[in-house]
């Protein structure tokens, strides 16, 4: 019997390698060659920590690594963990107040020192130090304590139930980094320590020979990666700099590099690169969506301090009849057309990912209608009492004032829409304003999407992870900003609803995932039709890679390149 | 002569403090957030942790002070320790940090300076190369085809944007033409191609044909039509027709005579312009990817990094002000009629 399976074993054995090195990319390490990967934003340095922008985090995921990762349909993955603990396998405590992570057993870092459950606490206490100036310390909240049971099991203990504990060591904004290295890199010292955060030792399959900030990163194949036969490439060449449009070319038409991160350019340059037929484009999405926050306070100057505030609501657009009218009068598709391609799609919805927490109750203002649009604001009451175009109320005039960041899709997108609603009656002001000032949250700058000086804004935010609790949070009443809080805060439209605030307090106490999507999505409903956002498109990120790049898993939920591992030359 | 320079010397001084107390007002008075480019998925707690870890809010003449401390005696301080192996004690000091690498700027401006001098600076010689005669014989040959095509060549490379000229070469080059031929360039520099042998020397080479061309294009423009003119200004004169007159031959009268007389402007202007060498060349460097000074300097602009625009806008600045005085001398020593006593 035991010889017979022992055969018959040999026998699998001998049928199935030739299928899998078939396949093209079975074989030792380092077999292809190099990889040449551009991002037309260079990375400035590659410890995620220091940085917290996606270009740091993505280069630096090549070579840090996290417990577990997100897959690219969502669902997390076991990375330096054996497996992904739950309350069912023991794994998360049945009050939810811990998880006990398992570590892969013999991973070692690339200098061939062991790694092990002190490197995690270790990554925590750096991380958390109040004057390390930590990007990414929000991962690591409600973390009271972590400890190494032993060196393949470390404990980590929140300060109350956690029902998504998955935050902390997961996914690519908080990898682990070596004790060793960093050791004397904590707090204030963390900017000093420019050869560490130049060249991280990591567990990932590639090593740092040569980093430029701003520029270039050289990296080989780490030759004590825990898989064997892995990566495919000896070595990487990350290139930055440039713009979209030319990386897009180099991959795409003159065939320098494999790989071209974040494309966000006119779709119809990219299909006709893409004709050329050496690359593919690949689009991944996840929670992005380009909205329109719509101010329920009044911004007029002449309030002086109190512009914006929640004392003084806003002269028309609190009324929900206006909001609507102006969500219908806008064609999302014609905006995906001409400004997203395929790196777009039409929503009705803030929250449009994952799938178990995306709403279905707002698809109608999929289609546009601006008869319906018309017929809203009469039967509110607005109408042009004084021919010069505009719909009024009450010697109100409904004129908008619309920004945002300065971009050509955005205005592309302002210049559509405000012909739209000129259509309805309404009158738009655009204006545009530097990004860095925009998104910047300098209390002394009266433009910044926080004060939000205007009626009408449009950005696109999404939340890291998959998990919502926080980013639906975002719309709670205390996170108005205001002078009081020197404009810090989420909540740019002021958006203020008790029932909604309660909303998000059970969220917070709830483990049950159904119960949770049903939150989330009854909470997503309750913003939708407030009409103080409105959701314009679902943004995908669009990266392009050659034809002979094998293994290309295009994912939004976790680093793009997380599976670079497995990455193989077709030919 | 040299009472003159040392005089302009030590009037440099007040100029460059006053000149690096407006560059630090401009940039730290301009709305920008070295926080604002991060995702939005940061909170606004997180990014002020990162605005006071940096020290963005310190008063400002403290960041004032200490960037003139860092800059003036702990970076200088710390290059000599390198080059000499001496402990002159500023081991412990916190160097010039930049906001978005958190790595000292000084470093990231020696390893930017290379392929800048490099590009830019062959690009700046070869433009002169090119100039001089077109110049010479533009003028000598005045209202000649060859006048009229380099006037025309001029206005074409003043008026057209590297943007633009700089993609459609790329187009032409690297796109239309296939990857296998000679004539093939690639769109990429490469910052990491060393140049060892003979082969790599041929590649370093074909990587700098297009970026530098494209700025070539745009010097030639200039130093061709400033020797034009300062030609014609010369062929005129009296001296030339007695120079004629006495019987020597037209090269001589041309390109000794004349062309002597006419190089003094043109020498104060190629003078004037090598700072802008180190300065870079944002767009064109941009557009090949060569990542140098340029690029630097326009990503942190981007980027709210004070400490690096504030340094190297403040280089830039001391080189215009010293090729400046350079200029002067030059003039000086080439026109024997002028003295500075």
């Amino acid at each position: 019997m035991k010889l017979t399976t022992a055969l018959m074993g040999a026998a699998a054995t001998l049928v199935l390698t030739p299928a899998a090195f078939a396949d093209g990319h079975e074989g030792e390490r380092g077999r292809d060659g190099q990889l040449n990967i551009i991002y037309w934003q260079a990375p400035s340095t590659l410890n995620p920590y220091l940085s917290g922008g996606t270009k740091e985090i993505e280069s630096a995921s090549m070579i840090v690594e996290p417990l577990a990762r997100f897959n690219e349909v969502g669902e997390m993955v076991p990375w330096l963990a054996e497996s992904i603990p739950t309350v069912e396998n023991g794994g998360v405590a049945e009050d939810l107040t811990s998880i006990t992570w398992t570590l892969k057993e013999g991973v070692l870092w690339s200098d061939g020192t062991p790694f092990t459950a002190e490197d995690a606490i270790f990554t925590w206490e750096y991380c958390t130090h109040p004057e390390g100036g930590c990007a990414n310390i929000n991962y690591f909240d409600g973390v009271t304590s972590m400890e190494a049971v032993d060196d393949r099991t470390l404990k980590i203990t929140f300060d109350a139930p956690k029902p998504f504990p998955y935050t902390a060591l997961v996914g690519s904004e908080s990898p682990i980094i070596q004790k060793a290295q960093f050791e004397n890199c904590i707090g204030a010292a963390a900017p000093t320590c420019t050869e560490q955060n130049f060249g991280p030792i990591g567990t990932g399959p590639f090593k740092v020979d040569e980093f430029k900030a701003n520029d270039v990163i050289q990296l080989s194949a780490n030759e004590n990666f825990r898989e064997a036969g892995k990566p495919a490439f000896a070595t990487v060449l990350f290139k930055g700099g440039g713009d979209a449009a030319a990386s897009a070319r180099s991959v795409l038409e003159t065939g320098e590099f494999d790989y071209a991160w974040n494309l966000q350019i006119d779709p119809q340059v990219l299909s006709d690169m893409e004709q050329v037929g050496i690359g593919t484009v690949a689009v991944a999405f996840a929670t992005s969506v380009e909205r329109l926050m719509v101010n329920q306070t009044n911004p007029d100057p002449a309030l002086g301090d109190e512009r914006a505030t929640l004392a003084h609501p806003h002269p028309f657009l609190t009324d929900r009849a206006v909001g609507r009218a102006m969500s219908m009068a806008i064609d999302r598709s014609l905006l995906v057309e001409v400004g997203y391609g395929a790196g777009g799609q039409p929503t009705c919805n803030v929250l449009p990912a994952p799938e178990a927490y995306a709403s279905t109750a707002n698809d109608d203002c999929l289609t546009q209608d601006i008869e319906g649009a018309k017929q809203v604001l009469e039967d509110a009451g607005w109408t042009d009492t004084n021919g010069n175009g505009i719909r009024d109320k009450d010697g109100i005039e409904l004129e908008v004032l619309y920004q945002t960041s300065t971009n050509a899709v955005r205005q592309d997108t302002q210049a559509l829409i405000k012909q739209w609603w000129s259509e309805i009656g309404i009158e738009t002001e655009l204006r545009n304003i530097d990004a860095s000032v925009f998104f910047g949250s300098d209390p002394g700058s009266p433009d910044t999407f926080q004060k939000f000086f205007a009626d009408v804004e449009m950005y696109t935010n999404n939340f890291a992870g998959v998990d919502p609790e926080a980013y639906m949070a975002r719309w709670l009443c205390s996170d108005i900003p205001s002078p009081e809080n020197q404009w810090q805060g989420n909540n740019n439209q002021r958006f203020c609803d008790p029932a909604y605030d309660a909303l998000v307090d059970e969220m917070s106490q709830t483990a049950d995932l159904d119960r949770r999507a049903e939150l989330a999505k009854q909470m997503n409903d309750m913003l939708m039709q407030s009409y103080s956002i409105i959701p314009l498109i679902h943004r995908g990120n669009p990266s392009a890679h050659a034809n002979s790049l094998g293994g290309v898993k295009m994912n939004d939920w976790d680093s793009e390149i997380w599976n670079v591992k497995d990455w193989y030359r077709t030919e | 002569m040299f009472n003159f320079t040392i005089r302009r010397l030590i009037l440099t001084i007040p100029t460059l403090l006053f000149i690096s107390f407006v560059i630090f007002l401009i940039v730290k008075l301009s709305p920008s957030d070295p926080t604002g480019n991060l995702p939005l998925t940061i909170p606004a707690e997180v990014r002020e942790q990162i605005r006071e870890a940096l020290g963005v809010n310190q008063p400002l003449i403290v960041q004032y002070l200490k960037w003139l401390q860092q800059f003036f005696w702990i970076e200088p301080l710390i290059y000599l320790e390198n080059a000499t192996g001496w402990d002159l004690g500023a081991g412990d000091a916190t160097r010039l940090i930049s906001y978005q690498t958190r790595s000292p700027v000084m470093d990231l401006i020696m390893q930017r300076m290379p392929q800048t001098l490099w590009v830019v600076g062959t690009a700046y010689v070869v433009g002169i190369l090119i100039a001089l005669p077109i110049g010479v014989i533009s003028a000598y040959k005045q209202y000649s085809v060859f006048d009229q095509v380099g006037t025309f060549v001029s206005m074409v490379g003043f008026s057209v944007p590297p943007f633009f000229s700089g993609v459609v070469v790329i187009v032409l080059f690297s796109v239309i033409i296939p990857s296998d031929s000679f004539f093939w360039l690639p769109s990429i520099y490469d910052t990491t191609h060393r140049v060892t042998d003979w082969d790599s020397f041929v590649y370093q080479f074909r990587q700098m044909i297009m970026p530098v061309m494209v700025l070539a294009l745009q010097i030639t423009a200039q130093i061709s039509r400033f020797t034009r003119a300062s030609m014609l200004d010369n062929l005129n004169q009296d001296y030339v027709r007695t120079a004629r007159a006495k019987g020597l031959r037209e090269r001589t009268v041309v390109l000794l005579h004349v062309l002597r007389n006419s190089m003094i402007p043109v020498v104060t202007v190629i003078a004037l312009g090598i700072p802008s060498i180190f300065g870079g060349a944002i767009i064109t460097e941009q557009v090949f990817k060569v990542n140098g000074l340029g690029q630097l300097l326009i990503l942190s602009i981007q980027g709210g990094d004070v400490p690096t625009v504030q340094t190297l806008t403040f280089i830039f600045a001391i080189l215009i002000v010293l090729f400046n005085l350079i200029a002067d001398i030059l003039y000086g020593l080439l026109d024997p009629r002028i003295r500075y006593d």
